[in-house]
């Protein structure tokens, strides 16, 4: 992993390889939650190689618990929890998580926060900075490299968490609500960064959100979240293309969701 | 800029001088109306004293008994208060097994522990460091604790998903996290540390500050006796603001707010550009931080 991403040093060649490196998620049979909390039952659920699976569900649904159960930080309190065909154990620098707010160490610069997963890694210190900057580049925040993160905007921070994710070229990037606190505007234009970002790094997507629209815009499929269970999977057809929130099949997916989240 | 540092400093010179013009004024009078005065010596007495000592090398053998002591003390609490903070917040084990014991010892006095020190150590010397040591102990061990419990556990989360290790969670996240909360500790400690390691040279000593205050008041020179007050006031002042400015300056990522005491500054408040994160108001927000960096800085400036 640390080889190809070596290359990565040289700001202009930031762009990691586009082989499919992404790892395969599964559960089976999976009860998820605390030990004395179990909000999930019977999650049986694939997440292909480089695919990007949104998953939306009313608060409290276990959205999150989902999530961290991905990122290691929860263990299956049932069935089985399974990366590429191997039981999931620990949390692992191969499935970084996104927070929706907070996450960037506040004594670190973004730079410094963005160096950690390196850091941790092991790659050497002058190759560190390099690629951080290259990752601050990319999600446009180059100008705020230095500044603490209470010094710059929300937006500014989670570009920053974005980049912290990706700096070492995880092969899955676990997404909590992470453009939750944006305003609109700010969190469309995240949107677009995240699918350019995204592009080419093969990375296995699991992003949570409340919102419908984010949802269908950046999944190739849709999980819904109901009643404690995996209520429905959704491919989401047509490119990934904002304009085509409109088109019928779309808008026909739009109107089934909406409903069996509303009843 | 606030109101200017050459203004705040004289006044503080000037309280300073006003209290001990008092002094001298209800003094030298030999004022006698229920306070009595007669017998305190004069601010003149005791600067005469002050300077016959200063030339001597008793006084310099003292403040450096007195300043190695607490020095000792202090640094062996910060290790072990913080060790110990950190690892009852941390564990479970460690607290079922430490917490009774440290919350019995802990309400009584460093003081009252000179018996303790006597039948425990073989020299003085090592019984004062030993008080002193328990004295700033606490303080340190609780607000780590505190501190260390208070962190966001977002920050671990996220370390954890990086593939870091306790080690790295240690170092890159409780230690730096928990930071500001330990400097509360320690400078609470540093107090104490000074009210403990006078006593106990009062008690048990020989040499240092607290026990030349002591001696002269029992050979009834109580301008030695100021001498003593005054010096002990000094190093007190002049080492808990070195720990406070250490602290300051390792805490200097805290994000102040933005509050300025009313009526008392000149500085205009700076423009609330809005926050937004959009990509233009980028832009926007830069004379924003201009303005709360210059705030902050000149906040930074705290006399002490």
């Amino acid at each position: 992993m640390s080889t190809s991403s070596e290359t990565a040093a040289v700001p202009t060649a930031a762009a990691p390889s586009a082989t499919a490196r992404g790892t395969r998620l599964s559960f089976r049979a999976a009860v998820l939650g605390r030990p004395d909390a179990p909000v999930l039952h019977d999650v049986d659920l694939d997440v292909s190689p480089g695919e990007i699976l949104t998953v939306v569900g009313p608060s409290g649904c276990g959205k999150s618990t989902l999530l961290r159960t991905l990122a290691g930080l929860l263990a299956p309190l049932g069935g089985s929890v399974e990366v590429d065909g191997a039981p999931l154990r620990r949390p692992s620098a191969d499935r970084t998580l996104v927070f929706q707010e907070d996450a960037l160490l506040p004594w670190r610069t973004l730079r410094g926060n963005v160096e950690l997963p390196l850091a941790i890694s092991g790659v050497p210190r002058s190759a560190r900075r390099a690629r951080a900057e290259s990752w601050l580049a990319r999600v446009g925040v180059s100008a705020q490299a230095g500044q603490l993160p209470h010094r710059v905007s929300g937006g500014q921070r989670q570009r920053a968490q974005l980049a912290r994710a990706l700096a070492d070229s995880p092969r899955a990037v676990l997404m909590d609500e992470p453009f939750g606190a944006l305003d609109a505007q700010t969190r469309s234009g995240m949107q677009d960064l995240l699918v350019e970002v995204l592009g080419g790094t093969g990375a296995t997507v699991v992003f949570v959100t409340h919102d419908v629209d984010e949802a269908l815009f950046l999944g190739d499929r849709v999980a819904l979240l109901g009643s404690g269970r995996v209520a429905a999977v959704r491919d989401v057809p047509g490119p990934r293309d904002r304009g085509a929130v409109d088109a019928p099949a779309r808008a026909a997916l739009r109107r089934d969701i909406l409903t069996s989240l509303g009843s | 800029m606030t109101r200017r540092p050459l203004a705040r400093y004289a006044l503080r010179t000037a309280s300073l001088a006003a209290f001990l013009g008092l002094w001298q004024v209800l003094t030298s009078l030999d004022v006698d109306v229920w306070l009595r005065f007669s017998q305190f010596p004069t601010v003149t007495d005791v600067a005469h004293a002050f300077t016959g000592r200063l030339s001597g090398s008793d006084y310099w053998t003292d403040l450096y008994d007195s300043l190695t002591r607490i020095l000792t003390g202090f640094a062996l609490a910060a290790v072990l208060g913080v060790a110990t903070g950190v690892l009852v917040a941390r564990s479970r084990l460690a607290e079922d097994l430490l917490g009774p014991v440290l919350e019995v010892i802990r309400p009584i006095p460093a003081i009252a522990l000179v018996p303790v020190a006597i039948l425990l150590f073989p020299s003085n010397e090592q019984g004062i460091v030993f008080i002193t040591c328990t004295a700033a102990f606490f303080p340190v061990l609780v607000s780590t604790r505190h501190a260390v419990r208070a962190l966001t556990p977002m920050w671990e989360e996220a370390v954890r998903t990086m593939g870091g290790g306790r080690m790295r969670i240690l170092g890159s996240v409780v230690l730096p996290g928990a930071l500001p909360g330990i400097f509360g500790g320690l400078s609470v400690g540093i107090g104490v540390s000074w009210i403990c390691v006078i006593s106990a040279e009062m008690i048990s000593g020989q040499y240092g500050v607290g026990y030349r205050t002591w001696q002269d008041y029992t050979v009834v020179n109580y301008p030695g006796v100021f001498v003593g007050m005054v010096t002990i006031g000094v190093l007190g002042w002049v080492t808990s603001t070195a720990v406070e400015l250490l602290g300051r300056r390792l805490t200097r990522w805290l994000p102040r707010t933005s509050y300025i005491p009313g009526g008392r500054t000149h500085v205009p408040r700076p423009v609330a550009a809005p926050v937004r994160a959009d990509g233009d108001s980028e832009h926007q927000a830069q004379p924003e931080q201009q303005g709360q960096k210059d705030t902050e800085e000149a906040r930074d400036e705290h006399l002490v």
